[in-house]
């Protein structure tokens, strides 16, 4: 263990931990735009910048192995200062329409240019009449507004590090900077999988979901954690509701709650979520009368199917009937079925897709 | 799974993959695959009849013929036996049927598995040894393995060669089957199957009966029931007269469909209790509106035995009822009320009778959920299965001898034809053909050719073709692409316009597990 004092606090941290980590165990609350745990650092961001006693210059925290002895201020008028260039910098290229922006709320350029109060840049540079990255994007599932892109290649890294798609990469140097895929085309001309990591991790709104667009922004949305509805993975996803409908699909990386998948989805998982709400939805039980399907009150349609059990099981005994029960239902479902069919009924004829 | 998803990306240093095309049909699990391979250097070895996805960064690729899995595995043994690559120390104490197993394999050396495979010898030298060789190494398998007249035959090939190499009962191997629908893993443990209770306890054991014929309060059948397969067979013989679908559409999903839909309109009764008006639910007699996952409180078990919670998150849409609700509603008119509050209170009885679940409640599944076996409320789950032993006390080696699939190519149909799915949709399409931007993306079926087959009958990437089996014949889309050999051709299930089961066999089942052979049958392509 080695010990450092930050912000006047004294604390012990294993050796080999970096600055940043050993600042938000004292507490301090640290900005970061390019770090993400479960990425490769990349160091780039220089938000989270803190100043070191004896050190001519700020340094990132997120990429300084904390010292023995260090002495260390995390909001001192040098940092701050250094904080609120970098984010006028940012803002420099960003398309400021907050109040049209899926992430509003959700932004950390947003928030953090509240913190600093940064309203304007003066760096509006060669940009004077705005950025120029605007990426018409043909696919269904992605919007890529790089208008808002502030290069912190969270989305490369997530490409490359959870799915391992590389579909994306930094193009062009210096203000030309932007993420583009192989000679700057569209995503499905990539290797894209549509996995949504990137939007999981965007730190602003460059990236967003098409088909969440216009349904609700993340403050106005309960979450509600549950498990995915397709294959056999398993994966937590959350459901985002808003007036009791789902309007979209997130995730949490906490393995504690999202043990199989670390927040990590596929296409399905993350963008096949409007079925739930589809006008083609069955709301009535349906009978056959005269060779045609008619609507019927969930008593009548119970009944008839009851009595007519009840008549074939006269007949020609239980085992003349059978049932398909489920993969796609819940287990205690699955157990009610059997349980209909052994105990209610008395056949073991019961099944369901695992062969198919 | 005997093992858990997490260990392919940490704990396996090989990864062999037979008949899974992972990162379409598991993404998670194929990130994960590429992660290890790619962060820790695990080896790759792909076997599959299309060159998917992995096979581009696998170590040894085997593009074999469909169908041949058993002579592949039988001729990785042979190598594995004859260059003492198997793990003496665990055949000696932990398995049995060695002696005969090897006698066998003996004839499958690699160049004899060339001729049925179409697998270089070498190529098959390289997996074996990649796989033997290997710390830890795990099998991972999809439907690529089971839906073959000798599934199986091929799902005992697997276990043969895990435990040939001592591969079983640590993290980072295993024999894992890859599940492909949310909670079929939990639906079998669950006994939706006809041949045993919750827990895979035997309905012809009379002392298992007697428990259920306790807890239930009625006498119970004791003859095994119809498999799914069977069910529809009798059904078309009017043996069966009356079925009750649950959120199963096999208008979609079953093999040769025109079959499918003469044994359904053959019954008195076909229920169907369904989210949408699925192409089953057009024929039935009655159908009642279910529910949506979003809709529901319950649990799933997903493919490595882990149960987890499903919440609910929206009320039940328009008129419908939790699918709980209407089975208890059924049962109370039928004279065998069964009253629950909740589907926990649903869970807390089935855990008395399913003594892999009877630890858990829903308080212990918040978060990460457990893996089952978990007898009691102070165990922590099972990751890895067989760890000291086998259920059966020792391992039993199978000796298995490779048969062809049930129908061949001829000249009349000359090509093989394959089916499963696509990473943008799921299963019959009920769901994912609601999905806006999923439908919108891939909205119908392709069948994939290879270059020269297309050539051969003149016919261009994109063209509309004719496939034809003794079944029936499907218009698709052609995909003229060289991840299949000349002489094979796949197609995707989700589409019913353009359904894959229109031209499958219901004739050739295994005849242990009654699965359809989805992956081989004779076909042949027309241009229109």
């Amino acid at each position: 263990m080695i010990s450092l004092t930050i912000d006047g606090r004294e604390i012990q941290v294993p050796r080999g931990t970096t600055l940043l980590t050993a600042c938000r165990q004292a507490g301090a609350d640290i900005p970061t735009l390019c770090y993400d745990p479960d990425l490769r650092l990349a160091g780039s961001c220089r938000m989270c910048v803190v100043e070191v006693k004896g050190r001519r210059n700020l340094v990132a925290g997120c990429v300084t192995p904390a010292e023995n002895n260090m002495v260390v201020e995390t909001e001192s008028p040098d940092v701050v200062e250094s904080r609120k260039i970098i984010l006028e910098l940012l803002l420099a290229r960003h398309k400021l329409t907050c109040h049209t922006c899926e992430s509003d709320g959700s932004c950390k350029l947003q928030d953090y240019c509240y913190r600093y109060g940064v309203t304007d840049s003066r760096f509006t540079g060669e940009f004077h009449d705005g950025p120029h990255f605007s990426k018409e994007d043909a696919n269904p599932f992605i919007k890529r507004d790089y208008d808002k892109c502030i290069m912190c290649t969270r989305c490369v890294r997530a490409c490359e590090e959870i799915t391992g798609a590389q579909a994306i990469n930094v193009m062009n140097r210096g203000h030309h900077a932007k993420i583009a895929t192989i000679f700057d085309g569209n995503l499905e001309d990539s290797p894209c999988v549509f996995c949504g990591q990137c939007i999981m991790v965007c730190p602003v709104g460059a990236l967003t979901s098409k088909v969440a667009a216009g349904k609700g922004k993340s403050y106005q949305t309960e979450k509600v954690l549950t498990t995915c509805t397709y294959c056999g993975t398993g994966c937590t996803l959350e459901l985002n509701v808003k007036d009791d409908k789902v309007v979209g699909v997130t995730s949490v990386r906490d393995e504690n709650w999202s043990p199989v998948n670390r927040g990590a989805l596929c296409v399905k998982g993350r963008f096949g979520w409007d079925f739930i709400n589809s006008s083609d939805r069955l709301t009535t039980p349906l009978i056959r009368e005269n060779g045609e399907l008619r609507p019927a009150s969930w008593d009548e349609a119970l009944d008839f199917t009851a009595a007519k059990i009840k008549e074939i099981k006269g007949e020609h005994g239980p085992d003349s009937l059978a049932m398909f029960s489920s993969a796609r239902v819940t287990n205690e479902e699955n157990y009610l079925a059997q349980k209909l069919m052994r105990a209610a009924i008395g056949t073991n004829n019961v099944d369901h897709c695992a062969r198919l | 799974m005997t093992n858990s998803i997490n260990e392919l990306e940490a704990d396996a240093k090989c990864v062999f993959l037979i008949g899974t095309n992972t990162t379409e049909n598991h993404p998670v699990i194929g990130y994960k695959i590429k992660q290890n391979v790619r962060k820790n250097g695990a080896k790759l070895v792909v076997a599959d009849p299309r060159r998917i996805e992995l096979a581009e960064m696998a170590d040894v690729y085997m593009k074999f013929k469909p169908g041949t899995d058993v002579a592949l595995i039988n001729a990785m043994m042979n190598v594995i036996i004859n260059e003492e690559l198997l793990d003496k120390e665990f055949i000696t104490n932990r398995t049995e049927g060695f002696e005969e197993m090897a006698a066998v394999i003996a004839q499958y050396t690699p160049e004899y598995a060339e001729e049925i495979t179409e697998v270089p010898a070498e190529d098959i030298r390289k997996a074996a040894r990649l796989y033997a060789e290997a710390d830890t190494a795990s099998i991972c398998y999809a439907m690529g393995i089971t839906q073959h007249s000798t599934g199986t035959d091929n799902v005992k090939s697997v276990c043969n060669l895990a435990l040939l190499t001592g591969n079983l009962g640590k993290p980072g191997t295993g024999v894992n089957p890859l599940r492909g629908q949310n909670n079929v893993q939990g639906a079998c443990d669950m006994g939706a199957l006809p041949v045993t209770y919750p827990a895979y306890q035997k309905v012809t054991d009379s002392a298992v009966r007697e428990k259920f014929e306790k807890a239930w309060g009625v006498s119970l059948s004791p003859n095994n029931g119809l498999t799914l397969t069977a069910a529809i067979n009798k059904a078309y013989s009017k043996e069966l007269k009356g079925l009750m679908v649950i959120g199963e559409n096999p208008m979609v999903s079953d093999p040769d469909l025109k079959h499918v839909e003469e044994a359904l309109d053959n019954l008195e009764l076909l229920m169907v209790q369904d989210i949408f008006f699925t192409e089953t639910a057009r024929k039935a007699d009655v159908v009642f509106p279910g529910v949506t996952f979003a809709e529901t409180d319950g649990t799933f078990t997903n493919t490595e035995r882990r149960v987890q919670r499903v919440r609910q998150a929206i009320s039940p849409r328009g008129g419908t009822l939790p699918d709980w609700q209407i089975l208890c509603e059924l049962s109370k008119r039928l004279g065998y009320p069964m009253n629950y509050s909740s589907p926990e209170e649903i869970f807390d009885e089935m855990k008395t009778v399913t003594p892999s679940y009877a630890g858990m409640t829903y308080t212990r599944l918040e978060g990460k959920g457990l893996h089952w076996p978990c007898p009691n409320e102070e165990h922590m789950g099972t990751p890895v299965l067989h760890k000291e032993k086998f259920n059966r006390g020792l391992g039993l080696f199978h000796a298995i001898e490779f048969k062809d699939p049930a129908e061949l190519p001829d000249e009349e149909y000359p090509l093989i034809l394959s089916t499963g799915r696509n990473l943008f949709h799921y299963h019959t399409g009920t769901m994912t053909r609601r999905s806006s931007a999923l439908n919108k993306h891939v909205p119908e079926n392709e069948v994939q050719i290879n270059p020269a087959t297309a050539e051969r009958l003149n016919i261009v990437n994109g063209e509309k073709v004719k496939v034809v089996t003794r079944r029936g014949n499907i218009e698709v889309k052609a995909k003229v692409t060289d991840i299949v050999n000349e002489n094979v051709i796949f197609t995707y299930f989700h589409f019913s316009e353009a359904a894959a089961n229109m031209l499958t066999n219901a004739d050739s089942l295994d005849p242990v597990a009654g699965i359809p052979e989805y992956k081989v049958c004779a076909a042949r392509v027309e241009k229109i």
